[in-house]
């Protein structure tokens, strides 16, 4: 019983990506899009413009921190900004089950509208349908996004460099966990908050330094572990929870000579006081992540494999 | 600058692992009996900080793996009847029945909720009156006495549409089992924290002398790790077997007495089948007669078929330490996380998931 799409397709780790690899990329396949990065870079008769997507399905709708709203706006604009664009122009789509009530409609849009603001984004496009009671789980989000990309910038998961510093903008896993703990009713749910910011400051932060900055990530479903399997790094010196998403992080890949740099420029910015590099890119004939653990032993960092789930002990 | 959290439990951890290379046995052999074990050696890097030569050996502590395929088909089969709510844990939604896992199983149509406790099932049954919600059962002592607690909040309420697929197991008389078959060249038990919560550090005072193994309860950090595996090779240096208790801030002598008399008010001992280790007398629960009507096998009219393990499965000897992970023909073949074939490959607490997850010749 293999035929089917499972949950696991979903959760941004190893089967995510093995369906993007044998069902959609042998039928879409193109240079922009095989490189799998955030967002797809394309000349223009302008500037080079960045362009991504993605939907937004979370359970539950509000969470502390946030809510599917502040998601939709800071997960696209968070994509633009990984691919070195300099702002956007937004589409919102929504998909809204019967009987959804419209204050709770209400609350999800004065959000959109107060996160663009801060992301300096307006919504300029979008579409609006409504379907019969259970096909859809109350409302599910689309949001995508274009925007000029600075000049200079060259960023992708495929520029990582031997050499380069891992620079992570501050505490791992804070969406996911906050999620997590909601959603399991949880004692600590109150106390975590999910880290959803929109992060196009914080990168342009960084490329304003002129540091020789080779990719930019944020590792949201799949956590900082996957991102870093796909990004090939090794030798990262870190703590979990590595595999929990982020909403509001972003992964840095630096020249080494330039690493001080943009981590004081970072550290600089509200999303990234709390910036640290956490490892650097070795030469390895075959690509693994390596952490250095608190004990000090060396483990290996793999992609996630299948969803996190509650455990028996 | 005062020392920060982790530079305490850093400096801990190293000054631990250098007692250990004072005092470890060349080429000591220590099982780790539980799963979660298993996973934290690997988490954090224990492997890396031990002497040459000194072996870690996964053992029957997985809850999930030890559970025969006779027993997964079994909450697979409930799934799929009609009105029937299958709570489970989370570790079982992905291991793979005879047919199909419950996860698939699930995407198919049918009825699989995950549960953070067994009371989550019962309030499940009360907000469903219409209809039967079946418990996954399954565990050591950790958790056969919240399974317990469960059917006396639910028999308190009243509830007919609750009950349990029993598949509970008790970990000593498995311990002594393995042990007992002689088979085994262990010097040492790292035994499980979650566990011995419950049944005291005392539980293993029979195993130690009757197998003249040391045995050392230890908890799941770092240092707790170290710290168990360095009392286990002081006292094989002194030449001393004993049962130690090295999770004293979690674990006591007696273990948790109420909990116990919980699970034997609504469980009595029963012969039970276990992965890898076939049938071994009481050792394993089954729900009372005068609990009678919460036995899923009784509500439901489910009882388990034989069904063989998949062809080319080790799990049965992974988890008794007689092969490792990457022995077995199927390892990383047929049989990944992504696509497992067995359950140690995809239960949380498993020696193959671990495995493939964390380990590499470094």
């Amino acid at each position: 019983m293999k035929d089917i799409i499972l949950l696991d397709h979903g959760s941004g780790g190893k089967a995510s990506h093995r369906l993007i690899e044998t069902r959609l990329l042998p039928r879409l396949d193109n240079p922009m899009l095989r490189v799998l990065d955030d967002g797809a870079v394309f000349d223009s008769p302008g500037p080079r413009l960045a362009m991504t997507t993605d939907s937004y399905v979370v359970s539950p709708l509000f969470f502390p921190g946030g809510d599917i709203g502040k998601l939709a706006v800071c997960g696209t604009v968070n994509d633009l900004a990984m691919c070195g664009a300099v702002s956007g122009h937004l589409s919102l789509s929504l998909v809204i089950e019967e009987g959804f009530p419209l204050a709770d409609l209400d609350r999800v849009l004065a959000s959109i509208a107060e996160t663009a603001q801060e992301a300096g984004v307006m919504v300029v496009t979008g579409d609006t349908k409504v379907v019969p009671r259970g096909a859809a789980d109350r409302l599910f989000i689309n949001t995508a996004g274009v925007g000029p990309v600075r000049e200079g910038a060259n960023l992708s998961a495929r520029f990582v460099k031997p050499g380069d510093c891992v620079i992570l903008s501050g505490n791992m896993g804070d969406h996911g966990a906050a999620i997590m703990a909601l959603r399991n009713g949880l004692n600590f749910a109150d106390e975590i908050k999910s880290d959803a910011a929109p992060l196009n400051g914080l990168a342009e932060a960084i490329m304003a330094t002129g540091a020789d900055v080779h990719c930019l990530r944020d590792p949201t479903r799949g956590g900082v572990g996957t991102t870093l399997c796909v990004a090939g790094a090794c030798d990262i010196t870190g703590l979990e929870p590595l595999y929990l998403a982020n909403e509001g992080k972003l992964l840095c890949f630096v020249a080494q000579a330039d690493a001080q740099k943009a981590l004081e420029a970072m550290k600089g910015h509200p999303y990234g006081k709390n910036a640290v590099i956490i490892g650097c890119v070795e030469e390895n004939q075959e690509p693994m992540v390596y952490m250095k653990t608190i004990a000090g032993g060396t483990r290996v960092v793999d992609m996630l494999a299948g969803e996190q789930l509650p455990r028996i002990c | 600058m005062p020392l920060s959290n982790n530079d305490k439990i850093a400096a801990s951890c190293s000054l631990l692992a250098e007692k250990i290379k004072e005092v470890a046995p060349p080429g000591a052999r220590i099982m780790e009996v539980c799963g979660t074990h298993t996973v934290a050696v690997f988490r954090h890097g224990i492997r890396s900080l031990l002497p040459e030569g000194v072996r870690l050996l996964s053992g029957p502590g997985c809850p999930v793996c030890v559970t025969p395929q006779s027993e997964i088909d079994l909450f697979i089969r409930a799934a799929g009847l009609k009105g029937v709510i299958l709570a489970t844990f989370g570790d079982l939604i992905r291991v793979p029945g005879t047919k199909a896992s419950l996860g698939e199983k699930k995407a198919g149509g049918a009825d699989v909720k995950v549960v953070l406790s067994p009371l989550d099932a019962v309030k499940l049954a009360a907000e469903n009156p219409k209809r039967q919600v079946a418990f996954a059962g399954i565990g050591f002592e950790t958790t056969a006495p919240a399974t317990a607690a469960a059917i006396m909040a639910a028999q308190a309420q009243g509830l007919k549409n609750f009950s349990v697929i029993c598949a509970h197991k008790l970990l000593p008389p498995a311990l002594t089992a393995l042990l007992a078959g002689g088979k085994l060249e262990i010097d040492g038990l790292l035994c499980p924290g979650h566990v011995s919560v419950i049944i005291g550090a005392r539980a293993y005072e029979p195993i130690a002398r009757d197998f003249k193994l040391p045995c050392v309860v230890a908890g799941f950090e770092a240092a707790d790790i170290l710290l168990g595996l360095y009392r286990l090779f002081r006292q094989m240096g002194e030449k001393r077997v004993e049962a130690e208790n090295a999770y004293e801030r979690a674990v006591s002598w007696d273990g948790n007495e109420k909990a116990r008399r919980i699970m034997h008010s609504v469980f009595e001992p029963a012969d039970a089948a276990w992965r890898g280790l076939g049938t071994i007398p009481a050792s394993g629960l089954a729900i009372k007669d005068e609990f009678a009507g919460f036995d899923a096998s009784k509500r439901l009219g489910i009882s388990p078929e034989p069904a063989p393990d998949p062809p080319g499965c080790l799990c049965g000897q992974v988890l008794t330490a007689r092969i490792t992970p990457p022995r077995c023909p199927l390892y990383q073949k047929a049989c990944t996380p992504e696509n497992p074939v067995g359950p140690c490959m995809v239960s949380s607490e498993g020696a193959c998931a671990a495995y493939s997850k964390y380990f590499s010749p470094v």
